[in-house]
């Protein structure tokens, strides 16, 4: 008579039971790519592991020829790049999200709202919006790009004068052409930019009213309200969305082809900044076709896939729970 | 009174660890108006919640006791939630007509997605209902305008006749007129006293006023108990509690 | 006083140094925006979008077998990918609060800033190897791995935004919960869902990597579904490369035509949901 009844109680499943069901199927799918791709990956290059064992990782011949693969080279291309992303793209990001979120907004109230205050308003909406249509040229025209206009600017701009005054540092070294580690870090860095300044920008407008008050209340300048409140607030999860971005840089692959220069094996070590280099990702874009099947080639590309997802996968599990983290306390602090 | 169309026995009620209603045992009659009133926090939305099972579909919900539709226990065993809901319609306090369907549609809604196809049934049910929520005259020649273009009284007449239309034998009202103006207030009032007469209908409301004007039957609630029951006129001019007494003349809530 | 003007001059040079991070950041756009334009503008005339491929370095040809290819691709991956990622989104947003939901939600965060290379190994081993041959079925495998997360993403969000009173007054009528799901809920949040769309459709007729791997490029027009076809960010890859002047201006016209559509497909969804709360992240 009386008992307590929960909701589920066992019974027979009905029509919604299996709507449930069914489109967790569907929403699992993704566990199964995850682990597809891990299988295909792993299975793929047992040879190479086989073979080389962890000399796969620490070689830097690279001879389909001779059937010696070491990856290194590719590596390191792809943490030099990626860290010459950061190194750029990161501040210019962040430079952009404070401008957008927190001077822009101030500038639009000085400027009143006449004819001067509606013109600051829409060409700063162009620009946040042109910022984040960056993020939507596909990454083969940002190639195009950078082969034939790009790594002029940069030969001529950057590396011509890098040369004749730092020449002797060895980072420098070597006759510049365009085509290297530099351009495609820079162009990273480019491409980079939407993702790390939307995020930067989504945290520091969470940063909660009351702390920047508390700095205004006390005389601080705009600029100091943003060191002060903002930026120390919002750190974690800037941080997270530089985290994001190197994950971008990462496994980016048809700009950095066409314009890293595609070296091999030991000519591939980034020794310089100004010798043509090659990444994980370029390398498997431009051997994989040609790979004979019948080689160790094909496993060793594989094995190259392996690495770079590895990387991908840790770098984006630990950019995730950063943001995640930073955005679930703002919002969980602001109710 | 004639038989009760539904009745509840030591009804109780949870939100995850608090006891929101406790053995609740009302009477609601046939071709009746009850109303449900007590101070903000007496569960009197959860009660009537109860009545149509869509408490449980709050996670962490409990519920103990039975809830009786003429004979049956809708609590019991093997018996479908939804099909419950068809029999038990409810009008929410904000009006929510479903924003992507014309007027005709929402108040289709109910009998479309559960199979009716004929359309001459549906136009009929569509006319019948809206004239039951004295909203026909108003959007006979707009039926196909967006249920979002009306006015908000006549949002929530539209509300009142897609619960008509799925031909319920009881209809729970929750504080149905208290996002509206008076002028709305007043034509839906005098629309529940028609709607009295071919169902059971339950009214939750905080305005005493309003009980006083339309409901045959009142049930005070105070903290999740059922305080005083009894026919209106004789709740309010000779309550027999004193807590009855001190809410109707304004000493709390 | 003197400390005062310091720090004035300080908050003056923080603007002036954010608003040239901006510029910065907008000569990319400006510049590939300008130079498609300017060079890939004398490529196109009607036989460059109507024939298929010329002789290798010598003038005349044109691409419209990557055109073809790229909206049979997009076409077919969206057969896919579209249908898997509503039901995802609705399964997250239903039914998705829970350690369960959490975790596949993650792992989408997790898919959708994926090394798209990876995604193309992945489809050659499944598809390419099982069928014998580079397919445009293959890659349209490929592309629909990369499109789902993007459409769970968007669906998830839209349905969260349509208001549980919705829900509610669908349970009250009797309806079933898949019923009011698919009918009601959706429908309220179908523009959200529309826009997730759009802009994977845009994101994924960029994508080149994965169709290095899958579909493998191709100078003829389609020929069959277990049979190499082109597509347009292929053929701009391939032309870029070449070292004729002519190839490389067809490579300027091909993203010419590419580029537009990927800005319509953006500005197009931006501007449809102007000032309205849509947090579709790509």
């Amino acid at each position: 008579m009386g008992e307590t009844r929960r909701m589920g109680q066992l019974r027979r499943p009905t029509s919604d039971d299996i709507f449930v069901i069914q489109s967790g199927i569907f929403a699992s799918a993704i566990i199964v790519v995850l682990v597809l791709t891990g299988y295909v990956l792993v299975s793929g290059s047992v040879p190479v592991w086989s073979k080389f064992g962890r000399g796969f990782l620490t070689g830097t011949t690279w001879s389909p020829v001779k059937e010696v693969f070491g990856a290194l080279p590719y590596i390191l291309g792809t943490i030099v790049t990626s860290l010459i992303a950061i190194a750029i793209g990161v501040p210019l990001s962040i430079g952009v999200a404070i401008f957008l979120s927190e001077m822009a907004p101030h500038a639009i109230r000085a400027a009143g709202s006449g004819v001067l205050g509606g013109l600051i308003r829409t060409m700063l909406r162009i620009l946040s919006s042109g910022i984040e249509l960056l993020a939507a040229v596909p990454s083969v025209i940002y190639g195009l790009w950078g082969l034939f206009v790009f790594r002029f600017w940069v030969l001529d701009y950057v590396e011509t004068p890098l040369s004749k005054y730092l020449g002797s540092v060895p980072v420098f070294s070597g006759t510049p052409f365009g085509l290297d580690i530099l351009t495609a870090g820079l162009i990273l860095a480019i491409m980079i930019i939407p993702t790390v300044s939307a995020i930067s920008r989504e945290v520091m407008t969470a940063v909660p009213l009351a702390q920047r008050e508390a700095a205004y209340s006390i005389g601080a300048t705009r600029w100091e309200v943003i060191r002060i409140s903002v930026l120390g607030y919002a750190r974690s999860g800037i941080f997270g969305a530089a985290i994001l971005g190197l994950g971008r840089a990462v496994g980016e692959t048809m700009a950095v082809t066409m314009v890293i220069g595609n070296a091999i094996g030991a000519q591939a070590i980034p020794s310089s900044l100004f010798r043509p280099g090659q990444t994980m990702s370029s390398l498997i874009a431009n051997e994989f076709n040609e790979a004979d099947p019948t080689s160790l080639h094909p496993a060793a590309l594989i094995g190259v896939g392996l690495v770079l997802f590895m990387f991908a996968i840790t770098i984006n599990v630990l950019a995730q729970l950063l943001v995640w983290r930073v955005l679930k306390i703002k919002s969980g602090s602001v109710e | 009174m004639e038989r009760p169309k539904v009745r509840t026995e030591a009804l109780n009620a949870w939100y995850g660890t608090n006891h929101v209603l406790k053995n609740l045992s009302l009477d609601m009659s046939e071709h009746a108006i009850t109303a449900i009133i007590g101070p903000s926090g007496c569960g009197k939305s959860t009660f009537i919640r109860c009545l149509n099972r869509m408490h449980e579909l709050v996670t962490h919900s409990k519920t103990s006791g039975k809830v009786i539709l003429d004979d049956t226990d809708i609590y019991s065993r093997g018996i479908d939630a939804v099909s419950i809901r068809r029999k038990v319609g409810m009008v929410f306090q904000k009006p929510n007509p479903f924003p992507t369907m014309s007027v005709y549609d929402n108040v289709a809604a109910g009998l479309k997605l559960n199979g009716m196809r004929n359309l001459e049934k549906l136009d009929r049910a569509v006319k019948r209902s809206l004239e039951q929520a004295a909203l026909w005259d108003e959007v006979r020649d707009s039926l196909f305008a967006s249920g979002m273009s009306l006015s908000g009284g006549q949002q929530q007449r539209l509300c009142i006749a897609r619960a008509l239309a799925v031909e319920p034998e009881v209809i729970l009202m929750d504080e149905p007129c208290s996002a509206l103006d008076p002028i709305a207030t007043a034509k839906i009032e005098g629309l529940m006293t028609n709607l009295k007469e071919q169902y059971t209908v339950v009214i939750v409301t905080h305005n005493m006023q309003q009980a006083a004007r339309v409901a045959d039957y009142t049930a005070f609630l105070y903290l999740g108990e059922l305080v005083e029951y009894g026919e209106t006129t004789q709740l309010f001019e000779n309550p027999k509690n004193e807590l009855t007494e001190r809410y109707i003349t304004g000493k709390f809530g | 006083m003197s400390n005062q003007s310091v720090r004035e001059f300080k908050d003056w040079l923080a603007f002036i140094i954010g608003g040239v991070c901006v510029i910065l950041a907008m000569i990319p756009l400006l510049s590939i925006l300008a130079d498609v334009v300017l060079r890939g503008l004398p490529a196109l005339n009607l036989e460059f979008l109507t024939s298929g491929p010329g002789v290798i370095g010598q003038p005349g040809g044109g691409i419209a077998n990557s055109i073809e290819g790229s909206l049979i691709l997009v076409g077919l991956t969206c057969l896919m990918g579209v249908p898997l990622g509503v039901i995802s989104g609705i399964f997250l947003s239903e039914f998705g609060d829970n350690k369960y939901g959490r975790f596949i939600r993650f792992l989408n965060d997790v898919l959708s800033e994926f090394p798209s290379i990876v995604v193309g190994i992945l489809a050659y081993s499944f598809v390419v190897l099982t069928v014998g041959s580079f397919s445009t079925i293959a890659g349209a495998i490929a592309l629909s791995i990369i499109m789902m997360p993007i459409v769970t993403r968007a669906t998830e969000e839209s349905l969260k935004l349509v208001p549980s009173s919705i829900r509610d007054a669908a349970a009250a009528l009797g309806i079933k919960k898949w019923r009011s799901t698919l009918s009601v809920v959706l429908s309220t949040g179908r523009n959200g869902v529309v826009t997730g769309v759009l802009l994977a459709i845009a994101r994924i007729a960029g994508e080149t990597a994965p169709l290095i791997l899958t579909v493998l490029g191709s100078q003829l027009f389609f020929s069959g579904l277990t049979k190499p076809v082109d597509a347009l960010p292929l053929r701009i890859y391939r032309l870029a490369l070449l070292p004729y002047a002519s190839a490389q201006q067809q490579g300027w016209g091909a993203a010419l035509v590419l580029i537009a559509i990927v800005l319509t497909l953006n500005i197009g969804v931006r501007l449809a949901t102007r000032g309205r709360m849509s947090s579709v992240r790509s």
